[in-house]
């Protein structure tokens, strides 16, 4: 018999697209491989149960979750523990329960949508044969207090236990841990509340168990592990002496309770026990002393400072730090005979070191753009005394021309390869955004380049990618050409680019591999062996790609049609928005949209893997995340006080119904006369049985049955943004240009999702009852979606131009469209509304040569011209 | 419950009850031909029908009713029909998919009728007809393809459909139990147990469930890689009737794991062995009076409360084994704290030591 387990059951929580960003990629790139391999080392780092998740608004949780559980049903050190099948939706739960042999435990259900729902899932899955977790959530919302925790669990336990026949034992409830010592008063009993709720289930409910997410409990002090880490703890000491048997817990973030210095655990105490009114200001007093590590009181450390100049240098550079720097350039320029040599002596050699460390996964790119703000500045100081001695500067490693393709505005990946390089000795001359072909090529003559590295976000700039490839052959080129940005991929460069150009031609995933590329192609030795290397690879790619039967397989544009998504319009009645046409917010208050914004982009940006708020505490970058979201919350709090940024948005709904894959909007409720019509495509993706092949227009009700409507918007926070760019760059500060880009990106999607709730609630007001926590709100646990014209669900940029029109956004909210359809400020989000409940995010994904043709005569333009805008969606 | 579960129950609460032996290695002594799978109805069939044992309930019916009756006439209480293959996956080898409902009828129906003449000839022993459920020949937890893990031949809904026919023609038949045996891959004993608790929800009814695990190695665990104890807390939700082990071994080798089964499971054990190893010419030789012993043995421990034979048991070791056990108490059913237990491909019990 196995030996029952008597501690407290870790559960692992990394195969959890919400809590591994890691795991997310994987997932998004179809990684499967890898994916299993964080399950793997989940399980050898000691969890007893694997939590599974796959709840993102962009993924086909079904199928992912079927894909996963059954790739790891074939890895025994795996599939030795059991699954935690976790997921708000009932569909990928009922998925997951069909692929596991052994007795899983479904997370979770709860009366939040009354009892019937609740019952009848409870019901299902005591036939598939698995535990639950129920969370003490009901119809009036999460529960918070003692009482309400205790009142819902033991309604949840009568329910299951004497009408549904659930064993008892099968039940796990999760009374909701929340956050303590946030300063506001109501939430100072949380722990207290969580506790008491569980020992009163434990005493009450016989056999139950009691689980539930432990970090949330500190999450006021994200940033200071120790005291997290102590939080954690003494919470545990008392939540386990209460009962709780398991929760999702980061193993190797606990100190253990008596090794928490005695102070600090006393006043902990007071706060997770809620033991005094002023518990949460005496932990805030001590809590920065415990902040560095071992709980060590922190002193800033000047002993560098004693250090010769050069060792000095090469501090400031490693750390950052640019206090010093003027002082330090300017004793080295008087230690050394020429100025130059400053920098191809300690400057050079810091930056080496800065390189190396990178290169070793030891420093974050963060750092290293904070690096290259102080070697700049250093260099700065410099060139009036290099320029005074009319001497050349010091010979590059190399000369890379790089741009944003014509067409698209988006240039933060482009600059931060541009700085990476600029570390590494390489001469970076950056032409900047929306550049022409014609700029390109004639830059990279003039400055007798050694390579032209070219960037782009948008899909339309893979075309224009290829155009460049194609002129430089024409104008004879050879040197090498590099290719990155967010849509690049090595497929597509393999596949489209390469095939143009004669000279090499790279894809770079990511900045950290931009100086190993392009240290190969100046290297001597190294370039022949590593062009040939890449020109085999593509090859391959490109042959396997030819040679590949096609694995999507499409069916016919009406076999698609015949089995287009049947919403139900019977028992759902569309509600007309509380206004028809458009509505402009001038100054949106930016205050309201910090509180909403998704950080876990933020630190995607800056190449920091991992999900916000964990990444904070993460083993590896963690620190760097730290030092990063201060300095973000320091500019936040700039661009807020100082109103450095201006939001402005509109939106827009009018009269709708669906005419096969078009929407028609109507000017008005009588519907008589056509506005305009927007033009959808259909999956043509072969679907498992029981799927449908989606079109958005399908969740619109069709033309003769009832009366619809549809929305759009256009939100911007980039307003303003120019002189603050214009001042930073004068200050050789790429840290804060990019900082400030990338907060700007931020604020405008959280503007969109501000927007989007006021448009469930007020605005269009289908929702006006909808309660969800923040949390909810960033994972999108609503009904209702957002989709962009150029986004998976609606892949033709070329809808953009029609949206603006019709909100008038150019005059409304002052963001243009570019030759591409990019939006200019970049800092800006666009997008239709959807209401119908079962409308979701899908991806069209690949379409046949029959849709393309139905789609040019839709929109009444040739064939080469839908060509052009579909091309990623074509099949090959 | 019916009269007939509620007559069972009690039966098995006052001595080890007795299953029958094996069909299969019955039918190859009666060395059937192609013709005589097809009888007249099948004629013309256009694939080879030979080896589609369960066909035989249609085309030469005499001769599985025989069997039963010799098994009955041996000792047996509970005879299974001739339905292991019944389903449509299973039938489709030979293109007969359509008939997989038929068959289960057919089967459960010519089962009752053998078992019905035997009860009224011994009323004091009255007999029961178990409706065989096997594994299917496709796995859901397993890829046929070494290179590609992630690949499976069938899925859950499929297998619980094709279930769910069969489960509704054995109970049209007059089948007393249903028996999902020689389960090698536990995923696809949970559709099968899915189809059933459907078919009892849908038609108001329940009758017992029995449940047979294969372990396919010395290590004791199934195809699919449970060790019995994961298999157990897999399937504990069909609360069933019986949880047992068939096949795979003889009972020698088969101890070690019955005997962990008899520790945790609180329901009924029932075991049904093979006649030992196969020897060199895939015969199974084990004598009647081996098994017989060996079975007797197991039941003095208290291991047994249904005890049969599986491939290569005649009547003669149905006799033996039931003579075996006749008089010997049945295994008590133990009581277990109740404790969340979960599984992968290993067991895991949850006990909070608080508690």
């Amino acid at each position: 018999m196995s030996k029952p387990t008597a501690q407290f059951i870790n559960v692992g929580e990394r195969t959890n697209v919400a809590g591994s960003a890691k795991f997310k990629k994987l997932i998004f790139e179809g990684n499967y491989e890898e994916a299993v391999s964080i399950a793997r080392h989940q399980v050898e780092g000691g969890a007893q149960i694997i939590d599974i998740n796959f709840d993102d608004a962009m993924l086909d949780a079904e199928e992912a979750m079927e894909t996963f559980l059954k790739l790891i049903a074939a890895e025994p050190d795996i599939a030795r523990v059991p699954v935690m099948i976790d997921s708000s939706k009932w569909s990928v739960i009922e998925t997951g329960l069909k692929c596991v042999q052994g007795k899983a435990v479904v997370n979770s259900i709860s009366m939040k949508e009354g009892r019937e729902p609740f019952v009848a899932q409870a019901k299902r899955i005591m036939r598939y044969g698995a535990a639950v977790v129920v969370m003490a959530f009901d119809e009036k919302g999460q529960a918070d207090s003692i009482d309400r925790k205790y009142e819902i669990c033991k309604k949840s336990y009568d329910i299951l236990v004497n009408e549904v026949g659930f064993p008892p034992e099968d039940i796990i409830f999760d009374p909701n841990i929340f956050a303590v010592a946030t300063g506001i008063e109501e939430h100072d009993n949380y722990g207290v509340d969580f506790i008491e709720a569980t020992r009163l289930i434990k005493r009450n409910l016989p056999h139950a168990k009691v689980s539930g997410g432990v970090s949330n409990v500190s999450f006021s002090f994200r940033g200071n592990n120790p005291v997290r880490e102590a939080m954690h703890s003494v919470f545990l000491y008392h939540a386990i002496k209460a009962g709780m048997d398991m929760g999702i817990v980061n193993a190797g973030q606990l100190t253990v309770y008596s090794d928490i210095p005695d102070e600090l655990r006393e006043r902990v105490e007071d706060v997770i026990l809620n033991r005094r009114s002023d518990a949460t200001e005496r932990l805030l007093e001590i809590a920065d002393q415990f902040k560095g590590q071992g709980g060590v009181t922190r002193v800033e450390d000047l002993t560098w400072r004693e250090q010769p100049v050069e060792k000095r240098l090469e501090h400031a550079l490693v750390k950052g730090i640019a206090d010093y720097i003027e002082e330090d350039t300017e004793e080295a320029r008087q230690k050394y005979a020429r100025p130059i040599q400053v920098i191809e002596g300690p400057l050079m050699d810091g930056m080496n070191v800065v390189g190396d460390l990178f290169g070793a996964g030891e420093m974050f790119l963060p750092q290293v753009v904070k690096s290259a703000r102080v070697m700049k500045q250093s260099v700065a100081y410099l060139q009036p005394y290099i320029e005074a001695e009319k001497e050349e500067g010091s010979k590059a490693k190399g000369k890379i021309v790089m741009a944003t393709v014509k067409g698209d505005v988006h240039d933060i990946g482009k600059n931060i390869v541009g700085v990476v390089l600029q570390c590494n000795n390489f001469e970076v001359i950056d032409l900047g955004v929306m550049v022409p072909w014609a700029d390109i090529l004639k830059a990279a003559n003039d400055h007798d380049a050694d390579m032209i590295g070219l960037s782009g976000l948008i899909t339309p700039s893979l075309d224009e990618m290829v155009t460049v490839a194609s002129e430089m052959k024409r104008a004879e080129f050879d040197m090498p050409l590099l290719i990155g940005g967010a849509t690049t991929s090595r497929v597509h460069t393999a596949v489209k680019i390469a095939p143009e150009y004669d000279g090499p031609v790279t894809h770079v995933l990511d900045a950290s591999r931009a100086v190993g590329v392009a240290s190969q192609l100046v290297s001597e030795d190294g370039k022949a062996a590593f062009v040939q290397k890449t020109r085999d690879e593509y090859a391959e790619i490109l042959r396997k790609r030819l040679a590949k039967p096609k694995s999507d397989r499409l069916v016919s544009l009406g076999d698609a049609r015949a089995n287009k998504a049947t919403p139900d319009f019977e028992s759902f009645t569309p509600v007309r928005p509380s206004f028809i046409g458009t509505k402009v917010f001038e100054d949106f208050p930016l205050e309201q949209l910090v509180e909403r914004i998704d950080w876990t982009p933020f630190f995607r940006t800056w190449e920091l893997a991992g999900t916000y708020p964990a990444i904070l505490d993460d083993d590896i970058v963690g620190e760097s995340a730290r030092n990063l979201f201060a300095d973000a919350q320091a500019m936040l709090k700039q661009i807020v006080d100082e109103k450095w940024l201006t939001a402005k948005g509109v939106v827009g709904f009018w009269p709708a119904n669906a005419d096969g894959d078009d929407v028609v909007l109507y000017t008005g409720d009588n519907r008589n006369e056509e506005l305009s019509r927007v033009h959808f495509l259909r999956q043509q993706v072969q679907k498992r049985e029981g799927r449908a092949n989606d079109c958005l227009a399908d969740f619109i009700a069709p033309v003769g049955t009832k009366p619809d409507w549809m929305g759009g918007f256009v939100v911007t926070a980039g307003h303003g943004i120019a002189p603050h760019l214009e001042r930073f760059q004068a200050a050789h500060d790429d840290y804060s240009d990019i900082m400030l880009k990338a907060l700007a990106d931020r604020l405008a999607e959280a503007f969109a999702e501000k927007m989007h709730e006021l448009v469930r609630k007020e605005l269009w007001g289908f929702a006006a009852d909808e309660v969800l926590t923040n949390e909810e709100l960033i994972k999108e646990r609503y009904s209702s979606i957002r989709p962009a014209p150029g986004y998976p669900a609606c892949p033709d940029h070329s809808e953009k131009p029609e949206l603006f029109r019709l909100l008038d956004a150019e005059n409304a909210v002052g963001v243009k469209l570019t030759d591409s359809f990019a939006m200019v400020p970049t800092a800006a989000v666009s997008g239709y509304y959807f209401a119908h409940p079962e409308t979701h995010y899908f991806g069209v994904g690949k379409i046949g040569d029959d849709q393309l043709a139905d789609y040019a005569a839709r929109r009444e333009v040739d064939m080469d011209q839908a060509t052009r805008w579909l091309r990623p969606n074509l099949a090959d | 419950m019916t009269d007939k579960t509620a007559q069972l129950e009690k039966l098995a609460n006052e001595r080890i009850l007795v299953m029958d032996g094996a069909m299969g290695t019955m039918i190859q002594k009666h060395k059937l031909q192609e013709v005589d799978y097809r009888g007249e109805r099948f004629k013309d069939w256009p694939s080879d029908l030979k080896g589609n044992n369960d066909l035989l309930v249609l085309t030469n019916p005499d001769v599985i009713a025989g069997i039963h009756a010799a098994f009955l006439e041996a000792g047996a209480d509970i005879i299974e029909t001739n339905t292991f293959n019944g389903t449509s996956i299973s039938m489709a080898d030979y293109d007969m998919q359509e008939f997989a409902y038929e068959i289960n009828v057919e089967g459960a129906k010519l089962a009752r009728r053998v078992a019905d003449e035997w009860t009224s000839k011994t009323p004091h022993k009255p007999r029961f007809v178990a409706g065989s459920i096997g594994p299917t020949n496709k796995t859901l937890s397993v890829s046929p393809d070494v290179n590609n893990p992630g690949f499976r031949e069938v899925n859950f809904d499929d297998v619980v459909a094709a279930y769910k026919t069969q489960v509704e023609g054995l109970i049209d038949g007059g089948a007393d139990i249903i028996l999902i045996e020689t389960v090698f891959d536990t995923l696809n004993a949970k559709a099968a147990i899915f189809a059933t608790q459907d078919v009892f929800e849908e038609r108001g009814i329940e009758l017992p469930i029995m449940l047979s695990c294969t372990v396919t190695d010395m290590s004791g665990r199934n195809l699919s890689g449970q060790t019995i104890e994961a298999f157990w807390y897999s399937v504990k939700h069909a609360k069933p009737f019986t949880i047992g082990l068939n096949c795979a071994f003889g009972a020698e080798h088969l101890r070690p794991h019955a005997v962990t089964l008899s520790a945790i499971a609180d329901t009924r054990v029932a075991i049904y062995p093979n006649a030992g190893l196969p020897n060199e010419m895939g015969e199974y030789d084990e004598s009647p009076e081996v098994t017989g012993a060996h079975l007797h043995g197991w039941a003095e421990e208290g291991l047994l409360n249904i005890v049969g034979g599986c491939c290569g048991t005649t009547p003669e070791h149905i006799k033996a084994i039931a003579d075996g056990v006749a008089g010997v108490r049945p295994r008590k059913v133990p009581t277990v704290a109740p404790a969340m237990r979960l599984s992968g491909i290993d067991p895991i019990s949850i006990i909070n030591a608080a508690e």
